[in-house]
């Protein structure tokens, strides 16, 4: 199959298209730009429609507005356009409305920087918005997972009624890779009965989040969380490597995860045992993933660009099994693959020397 | 002899048969009745989606039997924008309240509107915000005293924003009028101007919008009655009646000359 030397930016174009994307609303802001203005030059000539907004309060309304239409419809952004569009992705939630949301990750808080940075965790795995919900969070490692993930993002979307977030960041977007222009894996494509097409031999329908009785109110959460838990138990995603006799585990996201895999196989050719556990879906968090690929684990270490925010999902995730090492990066710092095999050597020799005293005791 | 009945009024079948929540003399239900009217007067019911607002007309879909889409405060342009371009056969409105399309959607109104976009939107000013308890609205009248401008609206909040006056200096929207529903002959020439602005979009002549003067007794502190003249002697000082762009009117004028 061809593959084509491209950026990440350009390769969530590619998906978007290929995923049969129908409308794109979207307002400028770097480092995402390669994808609204891609945008612009695929979807126009093929009659589909773009449209450059006034705000990303107004992006995420338009998106609102294509999906509560039955169409495909998304927008992308980075960390400060994506804080402006959580009211309508709570929205978008509460309305039970698929719709996809790239963010290619900047550094924050407020303007911050256009360095790459993983800042926005939080606000990408707990809802964001106001009220009580989760969004489906996808963490692409690879101009090729940006192409995949994009594409995949709408049928997730679709199947469960609900926003889907992208959630890379600028090192991603900007690096170019070769990508295999290809259709990833497809579910099957959902027919979308509640759209609003017009109330031709049919009752009005009204899309809303708004219920004002309270038991209408309870009872739209209480099925919002059953498909919540239903997502849990179906879609955690992740990626383990040289994790099954691995003493040391290193765990992080997206561009982290790229560190951490050849930290790994360098500390595999000087004989020791590291591994890597990737979460793909941040949410949900892949839990069981994790815990799976600690078996032989002393040690797991925590990578992040923030300060801990992943990190909380870990220690839920390993309710203190291991000791956990956290590094943390902002503002567009990231770690050398040097300090991580330095890392991982300290702590794989600490541990085996821990074990060796252990046994003379005995 | 006894003269045979004659139906003077029959309820539009796109108003729904329910008692409103509406304050008595509020002027939604009018505005309400002429926008099921219109829509009843194309015959477009069955393709017509209405973007309810946030505010007293949150709750316009129990009334008007069409499909209806939410929108955040004063996103409704916005979302009818994404509505309209995803499905341009679609009669698409706005139904919008002062605050929610003066203040908080501003952005959003004015950029619909100059990107000509083939939606109608019905604005309801009645100068007070009205489901958060009369609270100052942007088109609150100088002077006029409410919750957040206990002395009366003064320089130090600035005067009323003139939402026809402003999106009429734009080269893109077909029709902008402002009427209101004070008396019989007043609600006639609103229901005309509705007319007219659907007319606009189903002719894909682009952006329209009526602006409706309306009464607020509660939060103006007076009976319906009074409530109902101020309009008259007090509220068109501020805000003209009139059509402020016609576009077509234009077109066919300098094809006469």
């Amino acid at each position: 199959m061809t593959k084509v030397l491209m950026s990440g930016n350009d390769a969530v174009v590619e998906g978007a298209i290929r995923a049969g994307v129908d409308c794109y609303f979207g307002y400028p802001i770097t480092p995402q730009n390669e994808i609204i203005a891609g945008m612009a030059a695929r979807l126009l000539p093929l009659g589909r429609v773009f449209l450059q907004s006034e705000s990303e309060l107004a992006a995420i309304s338009m998106v609102h507005g294509a999906a509560a239409a039955g169409k495909r419809a998304m927008t992308t952004s980075s960390s400060p356009g994506v804080s402006l569009m959580q009211e309508g992705i709570s929205y978008l939630a509460g309305s039970r409305l698929p719709a996809v949301i790239v963010n290619i990750q900047r550094g924050g808080p407020g303007l911050g920087n256009i360095a790459p940075a993983q800042g926005d965790y939080f606000q990408a795995t707990r809802g964001g918005g106001n009220g009580d919900y989760r969004t489906i969070v996808l963490a692409p490692d690879s101009a090729q997972e940006m192409l995949d993930f994009t594409f995949q993002a709408f049928d997730l979307a679709d199947q469960y009624r609900s926003p889907v977030i992208v959630l890379s960041d600028g090192r991603l977007g900007q690096m170019m890779e070769p990508v295999e222009l290809r259709d990833p894996p497809a579910r099957k494509r959902v027919k979308k009965p509640w759209a609003l097409t017009g109330a031709k031999d049919r009752d009005a329908f009204f899309v809303c989040s708004l219920r004002l009785p309270v038991p209408e109110l309870a009872e739209h959460n209480r099925v919002l969380d059953k498909v919540f838990r239903e997502i849990e138990r179906r879609e955690p995603r992740a990626e383990a490597y040289r994790t099954d006799d691995a003493r040391l585990v290193f765990t992080g996201y997206g561009a982290c995860a790229r560190l951490c895999r050849e930290a790994v196989d360098l500390l595999r050719d000087e004989g020791l045992k590291a591994g890597l556990l990737r979460p793909i879906t941040l949410w949900p968090f892949p839990h069981k993933k994790l815990l799976a690929s600690l078996k032989k684990a002393k040690t797991l270490v925590v990578i992040e660009l923030s300060y801990g925010q992943m990190l909380d999902d870990v220690r839920l995730a390993v309710e203190g099994r291991v000791p956990i090492e956290f590094l943390g990066y902002a503002g567009g710092e990231a770690p050398s693959i040097k300090e991580l095999v330095a890392l991982g050597r300290k702590l794989l020799k600490k541990s085996s020397r821990k074990k060796a005293s252990k046994g003379k005791r005995r | 002899m006894i003269a045979t009945e004659k139906k003077v009024f029959t309820r539009s079948p796109v108003l729904t048969p329910k008692i409103t929540h509406y304050c008595p003399g509020c002027g939604h239900g009018v505005v309400h009745r002429l926008v099921a009217e219109a829509i009843e007067h194309y015959g477009i019911r069955e393709r017509t989606v209405c973007v309810a607002p946030v505010g007293c007309s949150v709750l316009i879909y129990k009334y008007i039997d069409v499909d209806m889409s939410e929108a955040a405060h004063g996103r409704a342009p916005a979302v009818a924008t994404g509505i309209k371009r995803a499905r341009p056969n679609l009669f698409v409105m706005t139904y919008q309240g002062d605050g929610d399309l003066a203040a908080i959607g501003t952005a959003e109104i004015i950029h619909a509107a100059n990107r000509g976009e083939n939606i109608s939107v019905i604005f309801v000013n009645n100068a007070v915000y009205g489901m958060t308890g009369g609270q100052m609205a942007p088109t609150t009248i100088l002077g006029q005293k409410t919750t957040t401008t206990p002395t009366g609206r003064s320089a130090n909040e600035g005067p009323p924003i003139k939402v026809c006056e402003m999106l009429s200096t734009m080269d893109a929207p077909s029709y902008i009028a402002r009427v209101t529903v004070d008396k019989p002959a007043a609600v006639r020439k609103a229901k005309r101007a509705i007319i007219t602005a659907f007319g606009r979009q189903l002719d894909n002549k682009g952006f329209s919008l009526v602006e409706i003067l309306s009464p607020c007794p509660t939060y103006w502190r007076l009976p319906p009655v009074k409530a109902v003249k101020r309009i008259e002697e007090w509220m068109v000082h501020t805000f003209p009646l009139g059509v402020y762009k016609d576009k077509e009117a234009a077109n066919a004028d300098n094809k006469q000359s």
